[in-house]
């Protein structure tokens, strides 16, 4: 219960009216703040109904989801929009960049949503951030004009701009090569260890689940395994 | 809202084809509107003026037949303070009818006196003189062309006047007058003020102030102004709205039609515009989840839609108004009458344009406000699950 950053309580998840689907069943599971979880399961195991209700982007059928220690049941849709602005890095399977905007515009965009005007200090963050990524060289290129891995980077960097204090990521590696892959994760990691910045990541791969502080497996909805080490 | 146009302004840009279309249609949209717009406006205003333009628009005379104004400078003061803006040309009229003896054929005639200058305004007879010169004195007239030519007279000739009361008079004809109006043409006689109510007997009196405005179409209102300004029950104003009623429905149904061909152009471009966008809204379905997902408002998503349409006919009108405006003229100028002056003339309404501008404007955010509310409804989670 302590020092929870992001926490589900008695979430429940049921997809459709007619036909049910139950995704999530009862789930109570706490993330602590700093910590560099895995999500693993078997393909319709749940896990990125779970990660998404955890981000706000969705809404649990029965429980609560409480981030920085309040309860998001009752915010309104604006009040989620800045809080998921505030304090959630979100990395996808596909990396959703805006692809009429360049790289460091990309990476500014979560900036500007909050404050408009993109001002001097801001681009230099930016620019620090791509640099930790690795991609000073093609800053200015428009989204399209990158590799798939470059790509994937730029949507990390554009989830860390904001310095939130959670990065979700849903197989944010399934996509890529194992060589990119793994500097993905070196990546990730040290932006942990440097930032404190609490990591969610759901994976396919073993290997780099067996890397994670704790490793959570997610069965038909329940939690079936949930390892810290 | 510096955020939204930028966003606004590049998913312009990367659809440059669409955008292309768009802009098009809205211009070519506009363009007819102030094509047809400027051509109605043009063909009235020309018909307009060759009815009125030389004539009085608006007159004051005495309510009973054969009496005079007779302080008609006062009278004319107080007429022009009624509605100091819109009133020119204002001039007192000594008139009579008369009948006109030659040696061997007679006319009746209507005999005119006014000041030449103040005439100058209404009439600019000294432009329509083609033979001789103006009637400066006494026992001096002009004559229409048409009248000179049916009784055979000519500058230089002396004429014999005969008023209702039997009253006769010679007079030296000094000029001959083209006023382009053939039943004028025939039956005016002009000379000075003076020598018109020296031979009628009126005194100081006049028969008529007649005046003209600055806006025709006004001519009714002004003219009750100066009915209230008068206040006299023994002075009649007419105005010549009252005496052209055919013209003016036919004028007002020309208005009517045009400006439905003008709401039918609109309402075409705001679909057009309208499903273009909806597709657009489709097309950019992920990044508007994804901004949405990174913590953009759902009002702000939707002004990155208004802005579009805000964008899209601020460029439409704009080109629209360049295309409008030469087509009018190109209509003007290759469109000609057999003696090649142009057909319609050119005109230009600015405060036409304008409207038609801002009303293309106007539509084209209204017509993005369907999309944009679907991009309110859009939850991203539909975007990031579907990939
Ligand atoms: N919109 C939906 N409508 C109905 N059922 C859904 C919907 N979204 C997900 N589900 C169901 O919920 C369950 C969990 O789906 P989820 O996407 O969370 O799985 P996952 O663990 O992320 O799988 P994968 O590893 O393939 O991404 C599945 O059985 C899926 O069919
Ligand atoms: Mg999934």
């Amino acid at each position: 219960m302590d020092n929870y950053v992001v926490e589900v309580k008695g979430v429940n998840k049921v997809y459709g009216k007619t036909i049910k689907t139950v995704a999530l069943h009862n789930l109570n599971l706490g993330f602590k703040t700093g910590s560099f979880n895995a999500i693993i399961g078997e393909s319709g195991s749940g896990k990125s109904t779970l990660l998404n209700i955890l981000g706000t982007l969705d809404r649990p059928t029965k429980g609560d989801v409480i981030i920085n220690g309040i309860s998001t049941k009752n915010m309104t849709k604006g009040r989620l929009s800045d809080l998921r602005n505030e304090t959630l890095g979100f990395v996808f399977q596909f990396h959703y960049l805006l692809p009429e905007f360049t790289a460091l515009e990309n990476v500014l965009m979560p900036y500007r949503i909050a404050n408009g005007k993109a001002d001097k200090k801001s681009r230099d963050r930016a620019r620090e951030i791509l640099n930790l990524v690795g991609l000073e060289k093609v800053e200015n290129n428009l989204a399209t004009n990158m590799s798939g891995g470059q790509q994937q980077r730029t949507a990390i960097a554009r989830a860390l701009m904001n310095q939130p204090k959670i990065i979700l990521a849903d197989e944010p590696t399934g996509n890529l090569d194992s060589q990119t892959t793994d500097s993905i994760y070196q990546l990730f990691r040290k932006i942990n260890q440097e930032l404190g910045t609490t990591f969610i990541v759901i994976t396919h791969d073993r290997r780099v689940a067996e890397k994670a502080d704790r490793i959570v497996e997610i069965l038909d909805g329940r939690i079936s395994l949930d390892i810290v080490k | 809202m510096k955020l939204a146009f930028e966003i606004a302004l590049r998913f312009l840009k990367s659809s440059k084809g669409q955008t292309t279309l768009i802009v098009l249609g809205i211009a070519i949209g506009v363009s007819v509107q102030i094509f047809i717009g400027s051509l109605i406006t043009g063909l009235q205003k020309s018909l307009v003026d060759k009815t009125v333009g030389s004539a009085p628009q608006i007159t004051v005379s005495p309510q009973e037949d054969g009496a005079y104004i007779l302080d008609s400078q006062a009278e004319a003061k107080t007429i022009n303070a009624a509605n100091p803006e819109e009133i020119k040309n204002l001039v007192a009229v000594t008139q009579g009818p008369a009948i006109l003896n030659t040696s061997d054929e007679s006319a009746t005639i209507l005999l005119r006196g006014f000041d030449w200058e103040a005439a100058q305004g209404i009439y600019k007879i000294s432009d329509r003189i083609i033979k001789g010169a103006l009637a400066t004195n006494d026992n001096e007239i002009i004559m229409g062309e048409d009248l000179s030519k049916k009784l055979s007279l000519s500058v230089g000739d002396t004429i014999e006047l005969i008023t209702p009361a039997r009253k006769t008079g010679k007079f030296l004809i000094t000029g001959i007058f083209d006023l382009q109006v053939k039943s004028l043409n025939e039956s005016w006689i002009l000379s000075n003020d003076r020598a018109v109510q020296t031979f009628l007997e009126t005194g100081e009196g006049v028969s008529q102030i007649e005046m003209q405005v600055n806006d025709v179409f006004a001519a009714d209102e002004v003219a009750g102004d100066i009915k209230k300004r008068l206040n006299d029950d023994a002075l009649v104003v007419t105005n010549w709205k009252e005496e052209n009623a055919a013209l003016l429905s036919g004028l007002s149904g020309q208005t009517a039609s045009s400006l439905m061909i003008q709401v039918f152009v609109m309402i075409s471009v705001v679909l057009g515009i309208a499903s273009v966008l909806a597709i657009s809204v489709v097309q950019k379905s992920k990044q508007i989840g994804i901004l949405k997902a990174m913590g953009m408002h759902n009002p702000k998503a939707s002004l990155v839609f208004l802005l579009q349409g805000f964008l899209l006919g601020v460029l439409g009108a704009f080109v629209g108004v360049g295309l409008g405006i030469s087509l009018s003229w190109s209509f003007s100028t290759f469109v000609t009458n057999p003696d090649g002056s142009s057909l319609v003339p050119f005109f230009i309404d600015w405060s036409f344009i304008g409207i038609s501008a801002g009303i293309a404007v106007a539509a084209s955010t209204l017509a993005a406000l369907i999309p944009a509310i679907r991009v309110s409804r859009l939850d991203p989670m539909e975007v990031i699950k579907n990939g």
